[in-house]
């Protein structure tokens, strides 16, 4: 079972912000959804190699050569706050 | 004219039967009088859909027009598509303008199609309902009451209630043929790796895949067609020979089209958790499959009862690695007060998911933390191998598995929103096909006695998404469940059905 103070680890760990109401909320969701997960705990995998790819595919290199061109400004147009080519994010050395 | 099929539209459009800007008018006009109700779309935009209609009525003009030229459709709105509102159901992206077209945008796009808008869906495609949605529900137009399924619940309404001919969708854990089968249309998952995911907001990676949603199975293929091929921008994208999925249903059939056909019935797929008349629509569609000739043989997938949890330990820690890129640094909604970067994060993040994706989130990131990983991620890789090795198997002693495409028909909203546990058991028979990256598809084949649609699913192995079309074609050329409407519109008439058919002959 998750404690309130796993949750609210857990949270941080992600960075999310939780209220109070919220994490309670959420320990109820997770220990619940963790007691159905737990089901598959008792299976026997030994020796079982883990299946990480549908088709059991080798992820495909490519050449390496420059396929991309410099979109910068269409990209950062989107962004909530950008200056001289640069996205902007509150100080964090002092 | 909103029921008639792509097949059909292709023909009348190529015939100048009808123009581009004609067809694209009268569904936008249906939109703007019914999706205040049924909220099918998170946004319209005509001035741009009538640019594109008008484009296409010039190709169609010149003599060269594709298939899907001047064919509205609508996209799950977390495909990208440039220049479009993608909001992918959040808030976190309420404000987020795609700079660039997903793959299979670039296809339609290139085949002439006309955009008449991106559907509502559960917030980052998790949820089976909609309900997740940061802008409202979609509602199922046989009883707006009730769910229209989800994740893709916006795209199944659209194609349900006539909105649109057909709509793509993305299915990760049934995504796609859930909400299509609790809506009443065709929805079809493809093999993993089979349609490109650039330009996808992604989900859940090893499981993401998008697909059609469409009135019948020519439908479908007409789809597939634009969607499929290799693009090296995925790099789970497959280079395989190309298929045409419509010529591939132009067969000529005898009156047992489906003679040598073996069916495999996993016992797994027909107990009590199956709601009764579900069951029996299941048995009555399967009779007409026999009658087809196709033969039905019992299996037995024992590994498959995990499929569900398997599903929300590998989906969610997927998900929470995903979702770590939703930060208000390059894109998207950023908190407006903050004291330092960490508290900006985590502001911004808290404003801007809903609760399903921050229960997913957490789940992963406990999944994948130190300690547990072994116990729980490596642990859910094994047994999805195990489901995997139980279909192969299978599949030695049958072409495609069938069963019903969820436990019971459509339920009311708000039934289930508190419970995500009883959310996610909705996915119980859809899961397994995302796990194993195998096709399957959902058809109707019934109605309740409140008069809410059934899906019948069908499930082939790897690259049999041909296989699962034509069983769904014959199936549907002997039967009227997918020409069916909601109450409130027009039934189809047997001459369109009958036009329908003869679009099939070459």
């Amino acid at each position: 079972m998750l404690s309130l103070d796993q949750v609210r680890a857990l949270a941080d760990l992600a960075r999310i912000g939780l209220e109070d109401a919220e994490a309670a909320r959420l320990q109820g969701d997770l220990n619940g959804i963790f007691a159905m997960v737990d089901e598959m705990l008792a299976v026997d995998t030994a020796g079982i190699e883990p299946m990480a790819h549908p088709q059991d595919a080798r992820q495909r290199l490519r050449e390496d050569v420059v396929t991309e061109t410099d979109a910068h400004q269409l990209y950062q147009s989107v962004a909530p706050q950008v200056e001289d080519g640069l996205y902007l994010v509150p100080r964090v050395i002092e | 004219m909103h029921r008639k099929t792509i097949a059909v539209l292709s023909r009348m459009l190529a015939a100048r039967e009808i123009s581009a800007v004609e067809l694209a008018r009268a569904f936008l006009d249906r939109i703007e009088r019914l999706d205040g109700t049924l909220h099918a779309f998170i946004t319209v935009d005509p001035e741009r859909t009538l640019a594109q209609a008008r484009a296409a009525d010039e190709r169609i003009a010149r003599g060269r027009p594709a298939p899907l030229t001047g064919i509205p459709v609508a996209h799950k709105d977390l495909f990208c598509a440039k220049g479009w509102l993608t909001t992918c159901g959040s808030r976190i992206l309420s404000n987020f303008i795609s700079p660039y077209d997903a793959h299979v945008i670039e296809q339609f796009n290139a085949a002439g199609a006309v955009l008449l808008g991106k559907t509502n869906m559960d917030e980052f495609a998790m949820g089976s309902s909609t309900e997740n949605s940061h802008f409202g529900p979609a509602r199922n137009p046989w009883n707006t009451e009730c769910v229209a399924g989800g994740s893709s619940g916006g795209s199944a309404v659209a194609v349900a209630a006539g909105l649109v001919p057909a709509c793509t969708g993305t299915d990760t854990g049934g995504s796609i043929r859930q909400p299509a089968a609790l809506s009443g249309i065709c929805g079809l998952k493809p093999t993993y790796g089979l349609c490109s995911r650039y330009g996808l907001i992604a989900f859940a990676s090893s499981l993401d895949t998008p697909g059609p949603l469409a009135h019948d199975a020519l439908d479908c293929a007409f789809m597939l067609n634009a969607m499929a091929g290799h693009d090296a921008r995925d790099s789970t994208s497959l280079a395989r020979p190309a298929v045409d999925y419509v010529q591939a249903l132009r067969a000529n059939a005898g009156a047992r089209p489906l003679a040598g056909l073996r069916i495999g019935l996993p016992s797994e797929y027909f107990g009590d958790g199956v709601d009764g008349e579900v069951a029996a629509a299941v048995d009555a569609a399967l009779a007409e499959l026999r009658k087809l000739g196709a033969v039905t043989v019992d299996i037995a997938l024992p590994a498959v009862k995990y499929s569900v949890p398997v599903y929300y330990v590998i989906a969610p820690a997927e998900a929470s690695s995903n979702l770590s890129r939703f930060d208000g640094v390059r894109y998207g909604h950023r908190a407006e007060r903050y004291a330092d970067l960490a508290d900006m994060y985590k502001k911004t993040r808290a404003e801007g998911f809903g609760p399903e994706v921050k229960r997913r989130i957490l789940v992963g990131t406990y999944v994948l933390s130190h300690g547990y990983y072994d116990a729980y991620y490596l642990k859910a890789q094994q047994v999805r191998r195990l489901i995997a090795d139980d279909f192969q198997r299978a599949y030695g002693r049958c072409d495609v598995i069938a069963g019903p495409t969820t436990p019971t028909a459509a339920f009311c909203i708000g039934d289930k929103a508190d419970d995500p546990v009883q959310m996610y058991l909705n996915d119980i028979f859809t899961v397994a096909a995302n796990l194993t990256g195998m096709p399957a598809m959902s058809i109707p084949c019934g109605t309740t006695t409140g008069g809410l649609p059934i899906g019948l699913q069908l499930q082939a192995n790897h690259f049999a998404e041909a296989r699962l079309l034509q069983v769904a074609h014959r199936f549907q050329q002997v039967t009227d469940w997918h020409l069916r409407a909601p109450p409130a519109r027009s039934k189809t008439t047997v001459a369109d059905s009958h036009e329908a058919a003869r679009a099939t002959q070459p």
